[in-house]
């Protein structure tokens, strides 16, 4: 069904430009039109977008990372209002059918027919599938699209073994998504090595060992004779050039990509003897209303370019073309940088060596699988080179292809501790050096940014392949003063090394030993007293501080929240949520509640956490309702502090027609574990008993869904004003394994957290993202996970219920007054009047002479 | 009201705060945890916020935050800037300073500040 944008301004009399195909290329050539005016929305032009698949452009190069938790919606690369505002009309799974030069019109599968003045074709590229016997049997896939990948996926439910036809790129990432999805996985490169356009004899070994260590078969030198299929139909094998044959339950072929030319060959446009419409320096076809951009186009160099960043380049010179001005695309290229299965590969400029009398300096290390070389010329130029295995020079070494090195290439490439590496910092690149080759942003222009999010909105760098984020970070000027306010120079992180290693586990102290100099002997500020709190009460175990947050100088550390162990509201009142773990309560605990309520007046809502929150109370009743709650068996909820809140749960298996696991149980084991957890923020929780996920887990900052085999564990989604999906952590985990992650997972945030920092912001924050916070709790790459597991402990070993411990203490009650000089007395300035059968407050009482009450946006702690 | 600042006394155990012109006593010092407030009712019903700093100086401010109504300023953390102790009100965090009462981050807006005295 096609959609159409309609035009957001008239558009009788401009030009109108139809764009064929809304790929990654086609949507670059719709900003950069944008970015120059050419759009309804400016008056100067009627844009018309023809796009095949049935979603808008979305990040092709990322694809596999849909198999890793993110959805379509996350690869988008449209902003949602991107069309509207630009009046832009996009016709979504409406292709371009043909096109007639004489008339220039454009007819669309829909029977509409568009006329142009321009004429531009995205058409991209389709997967070579070569013509082996069997191709078409059911289980045979290509790798190029969202709904491809949704059709592997599927279809591997049903499957043990998968293999994927061709050793390149695109190959090794469908490979890695068969072997994400639980397939005993195969390759087959007819080429002696895998990457065979992109690395060297040498980086390709490194890579096969590499590959070969995660499991994966992989079968070089041969091609694929045939397919053979079932009775059924379905595949069960191939024959392989050398006289084998391979078991297999599905093949993906993933044997490069042609131009999708059809279209231009139709309507008689000029295309090259092996494909590829040809442009000239201009990108214009031999019909001059008529350009092509990206995968589709033959270049005038002679060269059909598979690869997103010269794509993005030609996009940018039509967009320039049509506005007036003097652009033009001769060439580019073919550096790369990816992570293959977890491996980093580049290759940039001369990766071959082919110059005449250039000499390759190697390092190669196949017990850890690196390999790199660069290649050098006569007179020391750098070439080009290939890193397989260890990839972090890439940033650095590309945008000095084509300069003499500063120091010996030799040192480049030796490992630390061997007399090198000496690191090249980007403050020794040139102005000109081009940091980000998908977007071709030279240093000088990142450079005239402060932070990584204006250098991407304003210069588009780092939001390609993204693989230039850390030198665009080395290269913006660091804040000066880090610390976590004006008492404390060291961030919160800091402090916590600090507290745990010097068993600090008082706020003083620290503040007269760490404190900056004019804040010694001071009283602190309301930023760090909390955060010490809070780190002190997470380390309190193990630093041997008392668990209580309230005790001693602790007391005078927590926001109001804690102090009260109960939610200011408003008014001056306070709310109180009990624990209800994973959303299950007995008949006779609700009528608990409810009695409480009724009797104290208090104000009901169900919480979004699958709790009940209790409003209204003052100060002096809080002691009276928790005698009551704690005698019903009721645990303080910790909706107050920066601790765990709530674990969500679905009913599951038990009772769920389609559940898979006991979520409920899970949940409850969960939330019993972590409860009372001091963090830097509030956590929340969920688990869904299967993939329809009820519980919402992916919203949350450890989010668990079931599986047929175990659980799946999600890391740093989030809810409120910017929401994120929770990443993929880890899948088809035990019980234990769960725990044991969670317990890895949860003490690393508290350690390297920032003040107020979800989970959410602190994954997108620390240095390597997901993939490092992988490393250090899956894979140990720190050698912390012991220390992690066993903080943990300490923690479930400690906990006590603070609402239990304070009633049963009359000095701790001591606090829970109005007036200091009239404990029995209550608030005057707390009063409700009626609202829909239950309370609220009344504020007219508080609204006094001096200034009009404000409203209150955003001081609720749900 | 006065809006003149602290006194130490040293030889009482007791807060007092300014009564005309004798001194009403308000409650033992050992109720204040340094670096907290707590709140006092006053025989006119004025709400007063009482604070200790970690040094023992008492100081005494109007327990109503401007900017919301709500009488609270009791229940607020105690810090300190630039050697100036202040308070930040619970609910929004705008802070006070102790001494004259001065809003830190809106220069329109003070709070009544009590003449206080303490050991």
């Amino acid at each position: 069904m096609p959609v159409s944008t309609p035009p957001t301004a008239p558009t009788a009399g401009v030009p109108t430009i139809v764009v064929v195909g809304h790929g990654m290329v086609g949507q670059r050539f719709l900003e950069a039109l944008a970015d120059r005016g050419l759009t309804a929305a400016a008056g100067t032009a009627r844009v018309v977008v023809l796009c095949e698949e049935p979603r808008p452009a979305y990040d092709r190069v990322q694809l596999t990372s849909y198999f890793s938790g993110r959805t379509p919606e996350d690869l988008s690369l449209v902003e949602p209002d991107f069309m509207e505002r630009h009046g832009i009309e996009l016709r979504v799974g409406d292709p371009a059918e043909s096109v007639d030069r004489e008339a220039r019109t454009v007819t669309a599968r829909s029977g509409e027919t568009f006329t142009y003045d321009t004429l531009v074709l995205a058409t991209g590229s389709y997967p070579f599938v070569p013509p082996v016997p069997g191709k078409d049997a059911e289980g045979c896939f290509v790798y190029r699209t969202i709904e491809d990948l949704l059709a592997i996926e599927e279809y591997a439910r049903t499957a043990t073994t998968g293999a994927v036809v061709g050793g390149g790129l695109l190959g090794l990432e469908a490979a890695g998504a068969l072997k994400g999805l639980g397939l005993d996985t195969h390759v087959v490169e007819f080429a002696p090595r895998l990457m065979p356009v992109q690395v060297d004899e040498g980086g390709g070994a490194a890579l096969l060992r590499t590959i070969e260590n995660m499991g994966l078969t992989v079968h070089t030198g041969v091609g694929t004779q045939e397919v053979t299929a079932g009775e059924d139909g379905r595949v069960d094998g191939m024959a392989l050039s050398d006289g084998s044959s391979l078991e297999t339950d599905l093949v993906v072929f993933s044997a490069g990509v042609r131009p999708r030319d059809q279209l231009a060959r139709d309507c008689g446009l000029a295309v090259g003897p092996r494909g590829g419409i040809i442009v000239d320096e201009e990108c214009r076809t031999s019909d001059s209303a008529v350009f092509a951009i990206g995968e589709c186009a033959l270049a005038s160099d002679g060269r059909v370019y598979g690869l997103v960043a010269p794509g993005y380049e030609m996009a940018l010179a039509v967009a320039e073309v049509i506005a007036g001005n003097a652009a033009s695309f001769t060439g580019a290229d073919l550096s790369t940088k990816l992570k293959l299965l977890g491996v980093d590969v580049a290759s940039f400029g001369d990766a071959h060596g082919a110059a005449e009398g250039c000499l390759d300096v190697v390092y190669a290390d196949s017990r850890s699988g690196v390999y790199k070389k660069l290649v050098i010329g006569r007179d020391g130029t750098l070439l080009g080179g290939v890193l397989v295995g260890d990839a972090d020079q890439y940033g650095t070494l590309r945008p000095m292809t084509g300069t003499v090195l500063p120091v010996a290439p030799e040192q480049l490439v030796l490992p630390a501790g061997a007399g090198g590496p000496v690191t090249l910092g980007p403050s020794s690149l040139p102005d000109e050096a081009v940091i980000c080759s998908c977007h071709n942003v030279t240093k000088g222009a990142i450079c005239e940014h402060t932070t990584l999010p204006e250098v991407k909105k304003c210069t588009k760098a780092g939001t390609g392949c993204g693989s230039c984020v850390k030198v665009i970070g080395q290269l913006l000027p660091q804040p000066e003063d880090q610390g976590l306010c004006g008492c404390f120079a060291y961030t919160r992180s800091e402090l916590y090394e600090i507290v745990r290693t010097l068993g600090i586990t008082s706020y003083a102290e620290l503040l007269d030993s760490h404190g900056r100099e004019a804040a010694r002997g001071g009283d602190g500020c309301e930023v760090c007293k909390p955060t010490v709190g809070s780190v002190i009460a997470s380390l309190a175990p193990t630093v041997g501080a008392s668990g209580y947050v309230l005790d001693g100088e602790q007391a005078a550390l927590q926001d109001t929240n804690d102090h009260f162990l109960a939610n200011l509201q408003r008014n001056g009142s306070y709310s109180i949520v009990p624990r209800i773990p994973g959303g299950e309560i007995t008949p006779e605990k609700l009528i608990v509640i409810g009695e409480v309520a009724r009797d104290f007046g208090l104000y009901t809502k169900i919480t979004g956490g699958q709790r009940i929150d209790l409003f209204g109370a003052r100060v002096d009743q809080l002691p009276l309702i928790w005698t009551r709650l704690v005698d019903a068996g009721f645990e303080s909820g910790h909706a107050y502090g920066k601790s765990l809140r709530t674990v969500k749960s679905c009913v599951g298996q038990t009772w769920c027609r389609y559940g898979v696991q006991d979520s409920v149980r899970m949940a409850i084991d969960l939330e019993l574990r972590y409860r009372g957890l001091r963090s830097p923020h509030k956590l929340k929780s969920a688990v869904s008993g299967c993939a329809r996920e009820c519980a919402e887990a992916r919203g949350k900052d450890f989010g668990i869904i079931a599986t047929a085999q175990g659980w799946n564990l999600y890391v740093g989604g989030n809810g409120g004003a910017t929401p994120r999906h929770a990443d993929l952590l880890a899948q088809d985990l035990s019980d234990a394994e769960l725990v044991r992650l969670i317990d890895r997972f949860l003490m690393f945030y508290i350690r390297t957290a920032d003040r107020l920092e979800r989970t959410s912001t602190w994954l997108d924050r620390i240095e390597g993202g997901l993939d490092h916070v992988r490393d250090v709790v899956v894979h140990d790459s720190l050698g912390l996970c012991d220390e992690l597991e066993r903080l943990m402990a300490d923690h479930v070993a400690g906990y006590r219920d603070e609402w239990a411990e304070t009633i049963n203490d009359p000095e701790r009650l001591r606090r829970f007054v109005t007036f200091v000089n009239a404990p029995d007395a209550p608030d005057p300035s707390v009063k409700f009047v009626p609202e829909r059968d239950q309370v609220k407050p009344d504020l007219d009482i508080l609204a006094g002479p001096v200034l009009a009450v404000r409203t209150l946006e955003g001081t609720s702690s749900r | 009201m006065t809006t003149q600042t602290v006194e130490t006394a040293q030889d009482t155990r007791t807060i007092q705060l300014a009564d005309g012109d004798g001194w009403l006593t308000v409650c033992d010092r050992a109720l204040l945890t340094p670096g907290r407030g707590v709140a006092a009712l006053l025989p006119d019903g004025r709400q007063v916020a009482l604070f200790v700093d970690r040094a023992g100086r008492a100081y005494a401010i109007d327990n109503r935050d401007p900017f919301t109504g709500a009488y609270v300023l009791s229940r607020g953390l105690v810090g300190s800037a630039g050697g100036r102790p202040f308070v930040a009100s619970p609910l929004l965090k705008q802070r006070f300073d102790l001494e004259t009462g001065a809003c830190l981050d809106d220069d329109d807006v003070t709070v009544p500040v009590f003449r206080v005295r303490g050991d």
